[in-house]
């Protein structure tokens, strides 16, 4: 069997902010068409991680994606004031007519991600947690991604709204989409991740969940005893 | 050479379409005091533009250039503190500029003098309105990019740190623009209130700057009817018209 070429690989990524070396010496590649869930503590570096990926931050060490990637990031916190009048379709249309996406695009990657065309009218303000990471799912499907990046796209929303996005995601991981997604969620990591690389302030861990995700290792690197439930329909 | 009133009407009605885009991007950027502070920057541009003979809006522009070259060059570093470093060194400018300009001329730099008007300033003027009209028309897309995430933006392919300049630069313009009908202290508040009028009435994008433009437009023409009528200072009667408009709108959203 031929191993798939892969979409990413990182070598020696170090990123610095100020004096605190925030990542450290971080190698790993992501096969084309697998995912990879990054977790670990608050403050161990998944968002710098993510931000150096996509050259938001100065970094060394090399970072290479595969030929003709398109990236889709979905970052956990916006920039932009919810409150403002600006509807879902505001957003879209504006990531749509930069890739020369259509109308027609527009109803599809909301079909994609469960999302009723209504939804284009309704201020972002008005969205539920879930809805919101979702539209923003749409928008980042709108530029065609081959790889999606994915900061907890399930942090603060309610349990109804985290099975919609991760079964969102699933899909997307069906169709061929590359994933690289942070999250709290281990359980989600274990039933949807192919690999896992746990970051602490020691030490990096880098291998399938079953390897990675043991109590005991979760206890070290989250400083106490961390509870996991494994369903028996979980892969790896 | 006279300049014919219609004119001075275009230009002051060019320079109120261009304060109600980019001010409707300034809530979105989230600039709302910063860029009130940036306007402040002109005062010492106009003081030195005097002492060395030059025309004050000119040295104004070329304060308020540094200025918004300052705040980008702040914001690449880090975002910790940026507020703090505006509010000291722009405040800062104010006090300079108060030393360097005295008696009339500083009244008339920190509220405007819309009298005097020559062919040189409206040509200048309606070109540098008409080019922040179209530059905001045209990056309206990026520009939403940018202010949504600026790491989404990045990953689209968007020269974050190019449009970032150019839209403060737009904003510098604006500010210069309106220095003559407004003044350093004010002409942030024609770029703020009329953004901020509109966001209570707006139910989209469009709508918003729809009605940005439409509050400045008002308050612009509205204010120097009103000032030719009574024989009052411009630029605080616009500023009072676009309060109002914010106000009424503060009403209306609430029934």
């Amino acid at each position: 069997m031929t191993l798939p070429a892969n979409a990413l690989e990182v070598e020696h990524l170090s990123v610095e902010m100020g004096e605190v070396e925030v990542v450290r010496d971080l190698s790993f590649s992501v096969p084309k068409g697998t995912s990879l869930a990054v977790i670990g503590p608050n403050g161990s570096g998944k968002t710098v991680l993510f931000r150096a990926l996509i050259g938001a931050v100065p970094h060394t060490g090399t970072v290479r994606w595969a030929e003709g990637t398109r990236l889709g990031y979905v970052p956990q916190r916006l920039d932009l004031d919810r409150t403002l009048p600006v509807t879902g379709e505001d957003l879209l249309m504006a990531r749509a007519r930069l890739s020369s996406a259509t109308r027609g695009d527009i109803e599809r990657v909301l079909t994609r991600v469960g999302l009723a065309p209504a939804i284009l009218e309704k201020a972002i303000g008005t969205f539920s947690g879930g809805q919101f990471q979702r539209l923003l799912l749409a928008f980042a499907l709108l530029g065609d991604p081959t790889v999606l990046l994915l900061d907890e796209p399930t942090a603060g929303i309610d349990e109804p709204g985290q099975e919609r996005v991760t079964e969102s995601v699933r899909r997307l991981q069906e169709e061929g989409v590359t994933v690289l997604m942070i999250s709290h969620e281990l359980n989600v990591v274990v039933r949807f991740a192919t690999n896992v690389l746990c970051l602490s302030r020691e030490h990096t861990y880098y291998g399938v969940p079953r390897q990675v995700l043991t109590p005991e290792l979760l206890a070290r690197v989250y400083g106490e005893p961390v509870a996991l439930y494994v369903h028996d329909d979980s892969p790896g | 050479m006279m300049i014919p009133p219609g004119s001075a009407l275009a230009l002051s009605g060019s320079m109120a379409v261009a304060a109600g885009l980019v001010g409707a991007f300034a809530l979105m950027r989230r600039m709302t005091l910063a860029g009130d502070a940036l306007s402040h920057v002109a005062l010492p541009g106009i003081g030195v533009a005097i002492i060395i003979g030059i025309n004050p809006l000119a040295g104004a522009l070329v304060a308020l250039i540094g200025g918004a070259v300052l705040i980008w060059a702040l914001e690449r570093r880090t975002r910790v503190s940026t507020e703090a470093v505006i509010g000291v060194v722009f405040s800062a400018a104010l006090a300079v500029g108060a030393l360097l300009a005295t008696g009339e001329q500083l009244i008339d730099a920190l509220f405007g003098a819309p009298r005097t008007l020559s062919s040189w300033e409206l040509a200048v003027g309606l070109t540098g309105a008409l080019a922040v009209i179209v530059f905001i028309l045209v990056a309206r897309d990026r520009l939403v990019l940018l202010f949504l995430s600026s790491d989404v933006a990045r990953t689209v392919g968007i020269d974050v740190q190019r449009l970032g300049l150019l839209y403060l630069l737009a904003f510098a313009l604006t500010v210069a623009l309106g220095l003559r009908f407004l003044g350093a202290l004010l002409m942030g508040s024609l770029i703020i209130i009329p953004a901020s009028t509109a966001r209570q009435l707006a139910r989209n994008l469009n709508q918003m700057l729809g009605w940005s433009v439409g509050v400045a437009l008002l308050a612009t023409l509205l204010g120097t009817w009103l000032a030719a009528s009574t024989r009052r200072e411009t630029g605080p009667l616009i500023v009072i018209v676009a309060a109002l408009c914010f106000t009424v709108a503060l009403v209306v959203r609430r029934r």
